[in-house]
């Protein structure tokens, strides 16, 4: 892709670099994946910013933010610590998963390494169990191909059930599709159905079970079915959010649910 | 009948009852269920298409991490790095001196011929400026070559690798296999490294990174080991082989510290934070081609200004404190002769001098004022365009303030050992939230410095 084409491109004259500037954002759009996957890259693409960088993994150990803004809304963009699960309890998975949760991402962008996409699929299923506003970045599409690796990205994007674009992030390939993406699941014109792993009939049933409980004591929570799973699981931290009001407090402050039935786009093979 | 609002704790009891009934394999199912999905849908989306470059890493690791070659290849990269460092840096430091040093004189005499008072002119330009002057042109070429040499192998993914080669060897200290990382993002800076021992799960093990972490030299304390090494031991011996030279000794002063992190890690694995090292999986990243252009930017603009801007930070007002020192008088001597009599006994007793300890107290904020403020304090009425070269430097060190091969190897010795700056402490207390461990951490890398220190001067002693 040339620079010329870019900079040509409608997305491209839309989108600003905002750096530090995160406050008064429209929209906050969080970004996970597995460590070493190019997420700082991305990060510092989009809003200009310069988080360190390095190849080796864990090098992000702190969350980043920044700004970017993208057709006259302005978005906040938050850089995760890599993890490779969201189901253990290290300290940065606990960051990660507890922004997920509780920050209430308007669009979670899930970085994917090209060349080891089953490992990395792991998380993009975990992270779409919690949120359904999902867009899937495959990254590293260069080195795929050096590898010999053919993605295809549509087939990827029709399973999961939430778009897919392939970047290299590094050369700044691809990342003005992957903002209108955003754009497109967080003002809700391209509607996401996620793929969600089916529980056995056992946990199914149980789960059906403590849904309506946990609806009754938190009207209104979110990510309800994630939750009753986790409560099954016998997970600490979100026992103790249900406790303590944690959970309630981010069920009041659910935003209003966009109308759904009004989706320009429905699926995802129109957003490639 | 079910009660009309159900409780938190209401769900949390009904979940128990529920999980007894599914068993105890849940998580299993969860992971085994997404392992089985992600593998499926991997399967659609991705086909081999080449034999691809998939074995080029695979066999560069093949080297990199043997055996018999990983640990010489790492010292060999690490001396070029330092060696490279030392070559460029020589002289851009010595055209930044005599131009500083004209610009601190030029300035004075503007001042003089302005009439301003004795004191003003001592104050701005021979304290302040100077001060300036000399961490310029002291600090700024070696970082500005060390840090993107160093971000190139970092980016290259050589880490870890390193990490990988230096895994036996932390085990065998009861410290966790990371503790290589940390230790690397240390090089940078301490307070950076204390910060990336995040990436330590346990608790236990990343407490020890945290208090071992001092013991790798930062880029503040590079230009110290460097001038030494130059000045003493690259002068030792033919001009051809001095960079050499002195790249070595940098290097044999950096394996020391990485000793000092090992057994430090395994007396307090077997004492205060006694256990066993924990299992861990590294993933070792594909080699990528570094991107120079960025590694140029980032390291020069973000972390070489960045430093160098917290370095001139603490320098301005040392060198107005040193100033002051040495000019305000009580009855016959300055403040600045008093406090370094003071300290002279404690100096000479650890095979240093009273100068170099008023350095090391007034450098607390920041280990890059270190050679500044002791090269003012030596050079007290000296000009300092009569001094900006290494062999001038050496002249006036050798012959005139009597120091001998022990104290510049001593000097490289608390350099490396002794308390970590003020930013590095206030960072190991945000990281523990303990005073005791904060505590333990800027108090013993002293104790060890002036243990070690002491050591060794008496063995010099014994010896000569």
């Amino acid at each position: 892709m040339s620079a010329g084409a870019c900079n040509a491109c409608p997305a491209h004259l839309q989108m600003a670099k905002m750096g530090v500037k995160v406050e008064d954002c429209d929209h906050v759009v969080a970004l996970a994946g597995n460590p070493n996957t190019g997420k700082s890259s991305i990060f510092n693409a989009l809003t200009g910013l310069r988080q360190h960088v390095g190849n080796w993994a864990g090098k992000t150990v702190t969350r980043a933010e920044g700004a970017f803004s993208f057709g006259g809304a302005r978005y906040k963009l938050v850089d995760l610590p890599g993890t490779y699960s969201l189901l253990s309890s290290s300290q940065d998975e606990e960051i990660s998963r507890n922004f997920l949760l509780f920050g209430q991402p308007d669009c979670t962008v899930v970085v994917v390494d090209a060349t080891a996409l089953e490992r990395n699929l792991n998380l993009v299923l975990q992270v779409l169990e919690i949120t359904d506003k999902v867009v899937v970045c495959v990254n590293l599409m260069d080195e795929a191909e050096r590898k010999g690796l053919e993605v295809d990205v549509r087939s990827l994007a029709r399973d999961l059930g939430v778009p897919a674009v392939p970047t290299v992030a590094r050369s700044k390939i691809g990342l003005a599709e992957l903002v209108s993406s955003v754009a497109s699941v967080v003002s809700g014109e391209t509607a996401t159905a996620p793929r969600r792993v089916a529980p056995s009939p056992a946990v199914q049933s149980a789960i059906e079970s403590l849904v309506p409980l946990l609806r009754e004591a938190v009207p209104g929570l979110p990510s309800e079915r994630w939750v009753a799973l986790r409560l099954l699981d016998g997970d600490e931290r979100v026992r103790e959010a249900l406790v303590s009001g944690e959970l309630a407090g981010l069920a009041s402050h659910q935003r209003q649910p966009a109308p759904l039935r009004s989706s320009r786009i429905t699926a995802i093979a129109g957003a490639q | 009948m079910r009660a009309p609002v159900t409780t938190p704790e209401a769900v949390l009891e009904r979940g128990d009852e529920l999980r007894e009934r599914i068993g105890a394999d849940l998580r299993d199912q969860i992971a085994t269920g997404l392992y089985l999905q992600a593998g499926r849908i991997a399967e659609r989306s991705v086909r081999q298409v080449g034999s691809g470059s998939w074995d080029f890493d695979q066999k560069v690791d093949r080297i990199v991490t043997s055996r018999w070659l990983g640990l010489p290849l790492m010292m060999l990269l690490l001396a070029l790095v330092f060696w490279i460092t030392i070559l460029g840096a020589n002289v851009p430091s010595q055209l930044l001196a005599d131009a500083l040093f004209a610009v601190e004189d030029a300035g004075a005499s503007w001042f003089v011929a302005m009439g301003m008072p004795w004191w003003l002119t001592g104050l701005v330009w021979h304290g302040v400026f100077r001060g300036l002057a000399w961490v310029v042109s002291v600090m700024l070429p070696p970082m500005a070559i060390f840090f993107p040499a160093f971000t190139i192998l970092e980016d290259l993914g050589y880490l870890p690798r390193v990490a990988f080669n230096l895994d036996w060897l932390f085990r065998k200290a009861g410290a966790h296999g990371k503790q290589a990382l940390t230790m690397a993002m240390g090089f940078g800076c301490n307070a950076a490294g204390v910060t990336s021992t995040r990436i330590i799960d346990a608790p236990r093990e990343r407490l020890l990174a945290i208090l071992t972490n001092n013991f790798v030299p930062c880029n503040g304390r590079f230009p110290t080991l460097i001038m030494l090494s130059v000045i003493f031991v690259a002068a030792a011996v033919p001009p051809a082989f001095a960079a050499i030279a002195a790249a070595g000794s940098v290097l044999l002063v950096v394996v020391l510290g990485v000793g000092f992190t090992l057994a430090v890690s395994y007396v307090l694995s077997r004492s205060l934070l006694a256990g066993e090292a924990s299992a861990f999986t590294l993933e070792m990243p594909p080699y990528r081609r570094p991107s120079i252009l960025r590694i140029l930017y980032t390291s020069l603009i973000d972390r070489t200004v960045f430093l160098l801007g917290r370095a001139m930070l603490t320098a301005a007002p040392a060198g107005a404190v040193i100033w002051l020192l040495a000019n305000i008088r009580a009855g016959e001597a300055s403040l600045a002769d008093h406090s370094i009599a003071l300290l002279e006994p404690l100096g000479a007793a650890i095979g240093l001098d009273g100068v170099i300890l008023l350095a090391y107290v007034i450098a607390i904020p920041a280990n890059e004022i270190v050679v500044p403020t002791m090269l003012m304090c030596y050079l007290g009425g000296t000009m300092m365009m009569d001094v900006s070269t290494y062999d001038q430097i050496r002249a006036v060190l050798v012959d005139q303030h009597g120091w001998t091969l022990l104290t510049a190897a001593n000097l490289m010795l608390f350099s490396l050992l002794h308390n970590p700056c003020a930013t590095t402490i206030i960072t190991i207390w945000r990281e523990t939230r303990s005073a005791k461990w904060t505590a333990l951490g800027a108090l013993m890398p002293l104790g060890i410095a002036f243990a070690v220190c002491f050591g060794a001067a008496q063995a010099a002693r014994l010896l000569s």
